[in-house]
């Protein structure tokens, strides 16, 4: 580990970025040139960016944050990325679904239209650059990175759907990035800064009338995340666009709610979280769980299976907000052990649903059909599946709801945590129970029907490593949960702890040049 | 001068809101364009607004906030139009390929039943 840290020489900070961004870009030349090349590459760079991520995260896991400072320019200055046990969690969530997602894609759908691997890759370049950046008008740069790639993949091999959802989900996210240069400016205005660790200092600083202006800054940005990250009046476009987008895009945008849940988690342990844990406390708890309501009772109601699983991520979303809100140092180890736990989840959940619908014959309505094939080995992933989005031991969901309902014990809305989220986890299992047992239990013979949207076709070895891996790393956080756990105990410890991600990017000085031309041309008396 | 631009501001961002909501997608792609506008307004005016300063340091002068410009907003407004340019063609793209495959240009895809 050391030895490939100091092949970086110090760049690994912003490798996750650069590697996605040379890979998309190669990509779109090999695509005329060689295409035979393009998936191997894109395989190849994905998994190099895996690596990177586990390589991260074992530095990251030392306990220090690392801040890189780009362009050798010191931080209120200059743009300053950040790692620490949070960003490099994040980011090998990321590259984990991801590899999952594109083996999936080789299977069939990355050659439905043009260029899905160059955008898959500016996708993780976006991702990436948001978990890490330590500068809030580069957080914006990225997240519209993010949502640009997030656009073209989302229409990718357009279908009228898919079309029709996606005109919604641009508009909407046009709509939050305008509130977020709103927020971002009326910040700047008042602390001079946009260095996340410069705004941590400065705004508990500011006199009281410039703080409250500040505050509405700051929940205008908590608007804007919470459009990403499915909270109650801004979730209705989820259901639709996760409906509408083909499975590997679908399982790559369960990541996505989660910059959403990151961001936020950022913003308030960081900048906002002293003056606005007194004035609004109680605000976000009672958005998030009116959410995992409203997402339990879509969950019953839901009469497609990528229906439904979509709001299975609204109701995680809204567990996760929940655990947030609370903001106690153990709801926020809660929370972020259950994020990496119903990522990887829905993830697989999308990627099982598209099999299930394509061995019925291109549906997905929640009724009794015929099966084309084996429906054996489906049935096991669903199950599998199915108890680890309900909360249920042996898997790690379980551990997930019981350490937020522990840690929520001593919050003053105790009561209504507790009864909602085992409430919403009943009404999911019932439904998930339900569904299961329509779609493989209910006799409905004969040969499927010539009326079949698409002819049904047996799973491709791609599709079957895609689902074995996301399930394998689903069971690996359970196996491992001893370890996850306290890695993101830590990680909630070193976010309630913001003095040291300050000091860290504050006082990152430049690093001293190999070469110095200004020195040279000084001695030698060439400068004017 | 500081009302006038408030004003214009406000004006942009309310026409924009309100065809935003509208139903043609047409009518949308306008108003986001005229939202765009009244938010990289702000970004600007978020810096001091002063009347021929220029964001460059003058020899002989103190480099500070009240003799020159604030360079930051500037480049912020530079970053925020280009990046809004792109998404506005995309969004363009979008509306014509819908309005191609549905045959409406409802944001629906489909007239209302």
């Amino acid at each position: 580990m050391a030895g490939a840290a100091a092949l970086f020489n110090g760049h690994e900070v912003i490798a996750p970025i650069v590697l996605p961004l040379v890979a998309g870009a190669c990509l779109i030349l090999l695509e005329k040139a060689r295409s035979r090349w393009v998936p191997w590459v894109s395989v190849a760079a994905t998994l190099l960016q895996l690596m990177l991520a586990v390589l991260l995260v074992g530095q990251a896991s030392a306990g220090e944050v690392q801040a890189y400072l780009l362009g050798n320019w010191q931080a209120p200055y200059g743009i300053a990325l950040a790692l620490d046990r949070l960003s490099a969690l994040m980011l090998l969530l990321t590259t984990v679904v991801a590899c999952g997602a594109l083996v999936y894609a080789l299977g069939g759908d990355a050659e439905r239209g043009l260029h899905f691997h160059a955008l898959f890759q500016f996708q993780l370049m976006g991702l990436a650059g948001a978990f890490l950046t330590a500068d809030l008008f580069n957080l914006f740069v990225f997240f519209e990175v993010l949502l640009a790639a997030s656009y073209g993949l989302l229409l990718h091999g357009a279908t009228r759907q898919r079309l029709r959802a996606s005109v919604h989900y641009v508009v909407f996210n046009l709509t939050g990035s305008a509130l977020f240069l709103i927020a971002v400016s009326l910040l700047y205005a008042l602390t001079g800064t946009l260095n996340m660790a410069d705004l941590a200092l400065k705004v508990p600083a500011l006199p009281p009338q410039d703080l409250r202006l500040a505050l509405a800054a700051g929940s205008m940005l908590l608007v804007v995340f919470a459009v990403k990250a499915a909270l109650l009046p801004l979730y209705f476009w989820l259901p639709d666009t996760y409906a509408g987008a083909s499975a590997p895009v679908a399982a790559l945008f369960a990541i996505m709610t989660k910059v959403g849940v990151y961001a936020i988690a950022r913003m308030t342990t960081l900048v906002f979280g002293p003056a606005w844990l007194g004035a609004a406390a109680l605000v976000l708890p009672t958005l998030a769980l009116a959410t995992l309501v409203l997402a339990a009772i879509g969950v019953l109601a839901a009469t497609q299976l990528r229906g439904l699983v979509a709001y299975l991520v609204v109701g995680s979303a809204g567990t996760l907000l929940l655990a947030l809100g609370l903001g106690t140092p153990g709801t926020l180890a809660a929370g972020l052990f259950y994020l990496v736990n119903s990522t990887l989840v829905a993830a697989a959940w999308f990627l099982i649903a598209d099999r299930i619908a394509a061995a019925r014959g291109g549906v997905d309505r929640l009724d009794a059909r015929p099966w084309a094939g084996g429906w054996v080995p489906l049935g096991v992933a669903f199950f599998i599946a199915a108890v680890a989005a309900a909360g249920m031991p042996p898997l790690a969901g379980f551990f997930g709801k019981a350490l937020l309902l522990q840690a929520a014990g001593q919050t003053p809305i105790a009561v209504w945590v507790v009864a909602l989220v085992l409430g919403s986890s009943l009404a999911m299992m019932v439904a998930l129970a339900r569904a299961g047992s329509t779609l493989f239990w209910k006799p409905a013979g004969g040969a499927l029907p010539a009326g079949a949207t698409g002819a049904a076709s047996p799973p491709a070895a791609a599709h079957t490593l895609a689902i074995v891996a996301l399930l394998s790393a689903v069971v690996a956080t359970s196996v491992g949960a001893g370890p996850l756990s306290a890695y993101t105990a830590a990680a909630a410890q070193q976010l309630m702890a913001r003095q040291g991600y300050i000091d860290a990017v504050l006082g990152a000085r430049a690093v001293a040049p190999a070469y110095d031309v200004r020195r040279e041309m000084r001695e030698r008396g060439d400068t004017k | 001068m500081l009302l006038l631009l408030a004003l214009g501001i406000g004006t942009l961002a309310g026409c924009g809101v309100w065809l935003l909501l509208r139903a043609r997608t047409f009518d949308v792609v306008l108003g986001m364009t005229l939202l765009s506008y009244a938010v990289n307004l702000f970004i600007f005016a978020m810096g001091q607004v002063m009347v021929g300063a220029v964001p460059i340091v003058e020899a002989g002068r103190v480099a500070t906030l009240s003799n020159t410009a604030d360079p930051l907003p500037q480049a912020l407004v530079l970053t925020a139009i280009v990046i809004s340019f792109a998404m506005t063609a995309v969004l363009l793209a979008i509306a014509l390929r819908t309005q191609a495959e549905t045959g409406s240009d409802h944001v629906d895809g489909q007239e209302p039943r």
